[in-house]
């Protein structure tokens, strides 16, 4: 039996990769954004493609949000699949006028006549130590437009697989990178083109008895060590990676609770108005007879991001995650 | 000598970074708007084209009235009248080639009409109802835009991806001079300028941002002045002399076609209408402005220009206002029939497919629905 020589891979290279593969094989992708081109992006996503596809095909544009994004819709008009670098979580702001507005809104303005097949990808959340406006968790914001897809890979395989799919998608699609996961690796066969993976559908990466984190993005490795932790207190967790906000996958979600009959979902971006308070009602309503417990949520605190030598004391750790596991052993209060 | 005095002393050459790059000289605009009508250089001027802006001119200003009559009769949820400014409006439809694209904001509706868009449909957005009721792509015209100055970007993009492809499309964008304001409008120029995209800037400075007058919008010796510093020409023209403004906008057009890049082109102009049938414009300008505006009328402008050569006759008159009054007519009816509104389209167009959460909401207006009927 020959073994094919298996390597490791970033996030990061994975993302490139399907950059590279999309724009080979479609020469209507296109990307750009602020130092996409020469320097290969601030975090070397796009590495390489300026000098692989030209400076029309990976554009370093003006520094301006609004524009880039507001040229994208324009150009996505034309016929493109423009994909659209956002520097950092907080600079995209400036662009949400152009989201909200334009880019969600198009296709249903125009019944169907403009779809705009625009990948936005943000590099999102903390944990690297980013000085202030270089670690928001966006994804509420973006998830309570109607028009988006929400997307947020956590694993090496997701990166690839998902960023071909928001590219091929004929809707806009918010693509969230998890900017801690950049650097975390895992094997890669070169041999064999990576799986696309379909938008919307969450996966177990853990099976449990016990109780289901459910998560994504950031939190998804913080959850799976929880888990491991949590078995020595004989907590057999289930971890859910949702992979997509918008649209979500209730499916698997509630199957999952179902089964165990308790859950915490588990998210990097502030609890107030935070995806967790949706995902908890949702998973109510729908397994209200299942659950032992009331659903909770482990979020990052209502701060704004905090600087990066407090950052540890924000951002859900281990400790949080199996403090709220503990609370699931309900005890209704006389 | 001290540290100080040594550093007066050092007069090094400066960087090449700092030596100017271009002469604005050549981007800068005339100190007065450009005229042709009322003016020797008028007498050249093909008569068909004057025949034809006139025609256009007569039925735009007859659309506008009508349309600001079905507001009152609760037809239309809101018109902003482009009254005192068609000759903007048709100069930029007439200015384009089949293959160009218009950017209309919400005022341009006219142009848009001009272009061949479907009166009504044009109006389709202002009644209420969902979508922007036209085909974008049937006439290359894009949807009303109703923020300000965002479809500037759009129209950069558009262009830029055309010429990408090898396409010899311009992009016109229109703008009012308040949205010159918005940041929109500066990352547009600015981009476009970098990448030297083929479009042309159209403001038309009708002198209000709703209520707030131009002093108060900007400080800068006028708005054509503003494209010197993206490095891109600036022209001033008589926004109702439809002859100038179809000259300039044509010219700007074939520079940019010709890859000389982006125009943009400020429009003198004024509204002679309140901003919408919801505005009251006696709280901000005076009868004297506006009456001496009245004095400088787009379609008195031209008639007069016709007339002197012979080339408007009563039969002919006769005939173009027909034509306007037959349009309205039409309009009329139309808009007095009740559009015909589906429900289940809410949902169908939000996704290529719809989410399965969209599915679940759609069955619930469904059954929201059949409980109605079983009431009534």
């Amino acid at each position: 039996m020959t073994t094919v020589a298996v390597k490791p891979a970033t996030f990061a290279q994975a993302l490139n990769r399907a950059l590279r593969d999309a724009m080979a094989a479609d020469p209507a992708v296109h990307v750009m954004g602020e130092d996409v081109g020469t320097l290969g992006g601030v975090f070397r996503v796009t590495d390489g493609l300026a000098k692989e596809f030209g400076d029309d095909r990976c554009t370093d544009t003006p520094l301006a949000e609004a524009g880039i994004l507001g040229t994208a819709v324009g150009m996505a008009m034309y016929g493109l699949r423009p994909v659209v670098e956002m520097q950092f979580d907080a600079f995209a702001y400036p662009a949400f006028e152009q989201v909200i507005s334009h880019v969600a809104k198009m296709r249903n303005r125009t019944r169907g006549r403009m779809p705009l097949p625009i990948t936005i990808r943000v590099p999102y959340g903390g944990g690297i130590g980013g000085v202030e406006h270089h670690s928001d968790s966006s994804e509420a914001y973006y998830a309570a437009t109607p028009g988006l897809h929400v997307v947020t890979p956590a694993t090496v395989a997701d990166a690839y697989g998902l960023l071909r799919a928001a590219i091929a998608s004929d809707d806009p699609v918010v693509f969230l990178e998890p900017k801690r996961l950049y650097w975390s690796k895992d094997t890669w066969n070169p041999e064999e083109p990576p799986h696309v993976e379909p938008i919307g559908r969450a996966v177990a990466r853990r099976s449990g008895g016990s109780a289901t984190l459910i998560t994504y993005g950031p939190s998804l490795p913080v959850c799976l060590e929880a888990a491991e932790a949590a078995q020595a207190e004989g907590w057999d967790l289930e971890v859910v990676d949702l992979r997509s906000l918008v649209p979500f996958d209730d499916d698997t979600v509630c199957a999952s609770v179902r089964r165990t009959g308790r859950a915490v979902v588990v998210h990097e971006s502030g609890s107030f108005g935070g995806p967790g308070g949706e995902i908890a009602a949702r998973v109510t309503e729908r397994c209200f007879h299942h659950l032992e417990a009331p659903v909770l949520r482990v979020g990052g605190f209502d701060i704004p991001y905090p600087p990066p030598m407090l950052e540890r004391h924000h951002l859900p750790g281990v400790d949080r995650i199996l403090d709220a596991v503990a609370r699931l052993q309900w005890e209704a209060e006389s | 000598m001290t540290v100080m005095e040594q550093r007066g002393a050092y007069r090094p050459t400066p960087p090449p970074a700092w030596q100017p790059r271009m002469d604005p000289a050549p981007l800068l605009p005339d100190a007065e708007p450009y005229r042709v009508l009322g003016t020797e250089r008028a007498a050249q001027a093909d008569p068909e084209l004057l025949r034809r802006l006139h025609a256009q001119l007569v039925r735009g200003r007859r659309y506008n009235t009508q349309a600001t009559a079905l507001t009152r009769q609760g037809r239309l949820a809101v018109y902003p009248s482009s009254t005192g400014q068609e000759a903007c409006e048709v100069a930029a439809a007439l200015a384009l080639e089949e293959r160009d694209w218009l950017f209309p904001s919400y005022r341009d509706t006219l142009a848009a009409v001009a272009r061949g868009v479907d009166p009504v449909e044009a109006l389709t957005l202002l009644r209420g109802d969902w979508h922007t009721g036209y085909d974008p792509y049937a006439h290359r015209v894009a949807p009303l835009c109703t923020p300000l100055a965002t479809q500037l970007p759009h129209a950069v993009g558009l262009a830029h991806a055309a010429r990408l492809k090898g396409d010899d499309v311009v992009a016109l964008a229109m703008v009012g001079d308040g949205g010159t304001s918005e940041g929109d409008f500066h990352e547009a120029l600015n981009f476009a300028a970098v990448w030297q995209a083929p479009v042309v800037f159209l403001v038309q400075n009708n002198g209000f941002a709703i209520s707030v007058p131009l002093a108060k919008q900007t400080a800068a010796p006028s708005l054509a002045h503003k494209a010197v510093g993206y490095g891109m020409p600036g022209r001033l023209v008589d926004g109702n002399d439809a002859l100038a403004v179809h000259e300039v906008l044509t010219d700007a057009v074939r520079h940019a076609r010709e890859g000389g890049g982006p125009t943009l082109v400020e429009a003198v102009t004024y509204r002679m209408e309140a901003h919408t049938n919801a505005d009251d414009a006696t709280r901000y300008r005076g009868d004297a402005e506006v009456e001496a505006w009245r004095e400088h009328d787009p379609i008195a402008l031209v008639e007069c220009e016709l007339a002197t050569r012979g080339l408007l006759d009563e039969p002919r008159r006769k005939g173009v206002q027909d034509a306007a009054e037959a349009m309205a007519a039409s309009l009329r009816e139309r808009m007095n029939q009740d559009p015909a509104l589906d429900p289940d389209d809410l949902f169908a167009h939000v996704y290529a497919a719809p989410t399965p959460q969209l599915r679940e909401q759609q069955a619930l207006l469904h059954a929201e629905l059949e409980a109605e009927r079983d009431r009534a």
